[in-house]
């Protein structure tokens, strides 16, 4: 019987480094460990053996069987992870093959810098306020404080159409209309398109602007740089700073000009900031009481700032572009570049 | 407006250098936009005083040694100007040295002989005779023998001067003068001005007859005429001319040049018309009559209406007012007598006047500023005083003053000094307030904190109240000493966009996300743009508002389409070679109403898509998308009717029922007129739409609520009809949904036309989702569905299953 067991030992080493395919290892379980293989047969074979000698044969086949059973596993484990591996190698792809094609649109640079801004003065607490673009002379100039005889109303400036209508030169018209439905504390922005007779490579007849107000009690210029300075060190860069210098608005006064000190340099001079380390980019002041009182609002008690910021200027500096007329030929290859 | 700095000195004793005046003057409100450095393109030129010539034989040339003080002496230069002499002092531009236009001059020899430089005409250094006297001389410059050897030539000949090109901001017509620049400049600096001579006598002769009326105050609010005789016209003292030549003005005659000189001097536009010229000696300022013509001293005719301001003799115009003298009464060498004016006239009234005939000089740019009465009086007077000092002219007691009645003294109010400190957010001590004050003119009086001021006459732009004071203080104070400060006293608000505003942001995500870019196009554009769409003329979009001063024809209507401006960019971008695309615009289009009201600016959203991969159904499944980001179903209707689009590939697009929009392929007939090129495949694939985006909008729910989700699976079931070719696949998904209320998706997913179906007829398979509700769905309840909905297809569009 030990005889047997060991020749069917050997036998089955020697099948087990044949085995190379599912189909093989079948028939090594059918062979050995099924129903009418070897190990049953030997354990048929047991009746033979003397009485007293049967349990340890019985417990010496049973290793036997456990044994070749423990092969068969490993063995088909290995043949499960051969087969897989096959069946990942054909699969195999190239990776390198373009990705499915799925255009993706972006937001025209303007947009993305107006979201910006707004973004930006959003934290300050402004809301948001879209006037019309056709207005009347009274928003957009007498109660503005822009005398009847003021050369911005120069039909050189203004696009007119009929009657008493013209489109906006500015959305400073906006501020009356929010102060003629809002009362104090105001903080609004109104951003949106403003109209002017003008083209060439820095202007557009048609381009963008955010006004901005605030009109509260105790309200000062010193405000107006401390917001402002705010806003550059977010649009531009953390470390710019603003300098005002006298300018002249009629719905302001004190009017400013704003520069930022230059993002590029530093400060120290370049192309950019043609050497004054320097870039103007907005303007503003402190609101002119007359423009308050056309809106019934107090101006002994409460008092205003407001800037108005071009959104072209601000995409052309942010982004190096040279030239408005690229903002409004919307060719695509200049479209994609921007990413919000 | 431009200010030389020698000019300047004459009012204030400027002891700090061009470019720190640049800086005080930029500080204090003065952008100098040019610092011009008249030497700037003079280098290494000395004076040379001729010690020797020799004519080289054969040759037109001399050879001179000449004096060069500490650069050489002598240094031998070779000359082919024929007024050289020995003795002569004459510019030397010396080896290395540069003259204007960056000629740059080194040692070579001429014909040979060997020669350190050049000698050089007045030409040659960029001068002619109003800026130096003699400069124009033909051959070499003959400088003064009292000029040193080797001394720099700019100090000699005045080329050591600057010019400060300023912008003076629309509220500050006052500056628009060399005196009113160096009012400012005093200022800044806290120096004394020295004002211009204005004394003048008179004779006791009086031009019999003579008389001014203004018949048109309003316009004219003050006039002022004074009679001059013995004339002597000549040139100018060199002084006045040189002045003139550095603002960029020729030297005519004494009489014209000091009216040019008081214009830039005081900023006063003078004019001076012949006496003898005038018929019946007689000055009447009044509107034209209609139809009435002048010829201007440029000989430019015009013919005039009742809105433009004229000055008239006894009969007829003699000048444009506030723009133009007119040719028949200016002033010529035969003058011997003369009337000068010195007017306000009405600022708006000279603009539209300028811009109605398209006449402007350096008189009416400043008119149309502003001119105060002061600087009127101011001006007349220094005309007289220049015609005495100049000797030319005897100034009679012919003198005419036509007021309107303003007041003759400057704005007096009172301001309070706290307030001015709460406009700025900063404390400006008091005394800095009334230095910085009364350094700018005004005359100021403190009691407390109350200051009682008077403007000086001259800054009509100065409103009564503290604003402008504040300005003016923080100007000089400096802005250097305003501290930022985060709206420190203002209240908290919410701020950020408001529901509407961010739904907008979100339409423009989705399409994007649908790959379409966001483009931004004029809001106007022309009539032939929506004759490009095929827009007959009698189409409701023909209604349009449009511009009456527009900047090109082409620009010329507001936009009643956005369709034109999508189509416009798609072109432009084919044309360039980008051969596909996706853009969406959302914008107004501006439609007009009823008379007295204001026009309807109704937001659109306006998109195209072109290329080869792009076809009808590439569109309307990006507007699908969009729908389902707002909860919105759209359905579609058949639209034959649009001109631009192509009456088979076209579709209105309809929410609940209500036409919102339409989308299709581009109209045969237009993309024909397009000039693209015919072969490209692309050129013929373009996709265009519009939506009402109030009107889609207005179908979007406002908020919504969580619908339950069935705890059991759907099934799904697939189902393919035979139908007429005619059959539109909407309908039967419309059947199919309507038939079972527990169908909650259908969707095509293939079509087969061919022989297994037969001619004229399509089978049309379909992806059936039905959605359980509190209990799972049997099979048994699937096969009544599907039965039900067989049998309504049947019966309602003759479809067999298949």
């Amino acid at each position: 019987m030990e005889e047997r067991i060991k020749a069917l030992r050997e036998q089955m080493e020697k099948r087990i480094s044949q085995i190379d395919s599912k189909d093989k290892l079948g028939a090594f379980w059918q062979d050995f460990l099924g129903k009418k293989g070897s190990i049953a047969d030997l354990m048929k074979g047991l009746g033979t053996v003397a009485k007293e000698a049967r349990p340890a044969m019985g417990k010496v086949i049973n290793d036997f069987k456990v044994e070749a059973e423990e092969k068969y596993r490993a063995l088909s484990g290995q043949m499960d992870q051969m087969e897989l591996a096959e069946r990942n190698r054909s699969e195999q792809v190239d990776i390198t093959l373009p990705g499915k094609k799925r255009p993706l649109g972006n937001l025209h640079p303007l947009t993305v810098v107006r979201n910006e801004m707004i973004g930006v003065f959003a934290g300050m607490g402004f809301e948001v306020f879209e006037g019309p673009e056709i207005e009347d002379d009274d928003h957009n100039f007498t109660r503005l404080n822009v005398p009847k005889d003021h050369p911005s109303r120069d039909m050189q400036d203004t696009f007119y159409l009929d009657g008493d209508l013209l489109l906006r030169t500015q959305t400073s018209g906006g501020q009356i209309r929010v102060m003629d439905m809002q009362k104090p504390p105001i903080k609004v922005l109104v951003p949106g398109r403003v109209f002017r007779s003008d083209s060439d490579a820095t202007h557009s007849p048609m381009f963008q602007q955010m006004e901005g107000l605030v009109v509260d009690r105790n309200i000062t210029l010193c405000d107006l740089q401390g917001m402002l300075d705010k806003f550059v060190q977010q649009i531009f860069d953390a470390n710019v700073k603003t300098r005002l210098r006298p300018s002249y608005f009629p719905f302001t006064e004190p009017s400013v000009e704003v520069d930022v000190s230059c993002f590029e340099c530093g400060g120290k001079g370049c192309s950019l900031c043609k050497h004054t380390g320097w870039i103007e980019v907005l303007g503003g002041g402190v609101v002119h009481p007359k423009v308050l009182e056309n809106c019934g609002i107090d101006s002994s008690v409460y008092s205003g700032i407001a800037f108005g910021i071009g959104i072209e200027r601000i995409t052309m500096l942010k982004y190096g572009i040279n030239n408005i007329g690229l903002m409004f030929e919307n060719d695509l290859r200049f479209l994609k570049q921007f990413k919000d | 407006m431009k200010v030389p700095f020698s000019w300047l000195k004459e009012y204030v004793d400027i002891d700090i250098s061009a470019e720190e005046l640049q800086e005080k003057l930029f500080s204090c409100g003065f952008e100098v936009e040019e610092l011009i450095d008249l030497g700037a393109e003079v280098r290494g030129v000395v004076v040379g005083e001729i010690l020797s010539c020799e004519k080289v034989e054969g040759t037109h040339l001399v050879t001179c040694q000449v004096n060069c003080g500490q650069y050489g002496n002598p240094i031998q230069i070779v000359t082919g100007a024929p007024n050289v002499y020995e003795g002569m002092h004459t510019p030397a531009a010396l080896d290395g040295s540069v003259l204007p236009g960056g000629v740059k001059i080194t040692a070579k020899p001429l014909k040979g002989i060997p020669s350190c430089g050049m000698m050089c005409s007045g030409e040659e250094l960029g001068l002619n005779d109003d800026l130096y006297p003699g400069a124009e001389v033909y051959g070499l410059m003959d400088l003064p023998k009292d000029t040193v050897p080797g001394t720099d030539i700019r100090e000699v000949v005045g080329m050591n001067d600057y010019i400060f090109d300023i912008s003076v901001t629309a509220n500050r017509p006052d500056c628009q003068s060399i005196l009113g620049i160096a009012r400012e400049v005093a200022a800044v600096l806290g120096k004394e001005l020295k004002m211009p001579a204005t004394d003048y006598t008179v004779s006791d002769y009086m031009f019999p007859g003579l008389d001014i009326t203004v018949e048109a105050p309003d316009l004219c609010p003050r006039y002022l005429g004074h009679g001059v005789r013995n004339i002597t016209v000549e040139e100018s003292p060199a002084w006045m001319r040189r002045n003139l030549a550095l603002c960029g003005l020729r030297g005519i005659s004494n009489v014209v040049d000091i009216t040019n000189y008081v214009l830039l001097e005081i900023g006063q536009p003078m004019h001076a018309f012949d006496m003898d010229q005038l018929q019946d000696k007689r000055i009447i300022v009044r509107r034209a009559k209609s139809g009435e013509k002048i010829q201007t001293l440029d000989e430019k005719e015009f013919t005039l209406t009742p809105e433009n301001l004229v000055i008239c003799d006894g009969s007829r115009p003699v000048a444009l007012a506030g723009i133009m003298g007119g040719l028949n009464s200016e002033i010529t060498e035969k003058t011997t007598q003369l009337l000068f004016e010195a007017a306000k006239f009405a600022r708006d009234n000279v603009r539209r006047t300028s811009r109605a005939l398209g006449q402007s000089s350096d008189s009416s740019a400043r008119f149309e500023k502003g001119i105060s009465e002061y600087t009127t009086e101011l001006g007349m007077a220094r005309a007289l005083h220049l015609i005495q000092e100049l000797g030319c002219g005897e100034i009679t007691s012919s003198a005419f003053d036509c007021s309107a009645g303003a007041p003759r003294e400057g704005k007096r109010f009172t301001a309070s000094l706290s307030r001015i400190n709460g406009i700025l957010g900063i404390e400006v001590p008091a005394e800095d307030v009334l230095r910085i004050l009364k350094n700018l003119n005004f005359d100021v009086v403190r009691d407390g904190d109350t200051l009682t001021v008077t403007a000086p006459r001259y800054r009509e732009d100065i409103e009564v109240g503290e604003p402008d004071l504040a300005e003016e203080v923080i100007r000089e104070y400096g802005y250097e000493h305003v501290t930022p400060t985060f709206l420190k006293a203002a209240m908290v608000t919410s701020g950020g966009k408001n529901p509407a505003q961010l739904r907008q942001d979100k339409v423009k995500r989705i399409m994007c996300a649908e790959g379409y870019s966001e483009i931004i196009t004029l809001s106007f554009y022309a009539d032939a743009d929506l004759d490009a769409l095929r827009i007959p003329q009698d189409a409701p979009e023909r209604n349009v508002l449009r511009i009456r001063n527009p900047i090109s024809a082409n620009l010329a209507i507001m936009r009643p389409l956005l369709a034109p401006s999508m189509l416009n960019i798609v072109t432009e971008n084919l044309k360039k070679g980008n051969n596909e695309g996706r853009v969406f615009e959302l914008s107004n289009v501006y439609l007009p109403r009823e008379t007295g009201e204001m026009p309807d600016e109704r937001l659109h959203l306006g998109f195209a898509a072109f290329g080869d991969e792009e076809d009808f159904f590439t569109v309307k499944g990006s507007l699908e998308a969009l729908g389902q980001a707002f909860g919105l179903r759209f359905t579609v209707e058949r639209a034959q009717d649009v001109p631009y689009l192509h009456p088979g590939i076209a579709a209105y697009l309809l929410c609940e029922g209500e036409r919102i929009g339409v989308f299709g392929k581009l109209a045969n007939e237009v993309t024909a007129e397009l000039k693209l090129h015919k072969d490209s495949k692309a050129n013929h694939k373009i996709f265009l739409g519009e939506i009402d985006y109030a009107k889609m909008m207005g179908h979007a729910a406002a908020s919504f609520r969580y619908a339950p989700v069935s705890a059991f699976p759907p099934v799904i079931r697939d189902l393919a009809l035979t139908v007429s070719e005619e059959t539109a696949c909407g309908d039967l998904m419309n059947e199919i949904a309507r038939a079972c209320p527990r169908v909650s998706d259908v969707e095509l997913f293939d079509i087969y036309r061919g022989e297994q179906v037969g001619a004229g007829k399509k089978s049309m398979a379909f992806k059936i989702r039905f959605e359980p509700d509190d209990k799972p769905l049997t099979p048994d309840d699937v096969e009544r569905f599907v039965k039900k909905i067989l049998g309504n297809l049947k019966f309602k569009l003759g479809a067999e299953i298949r």
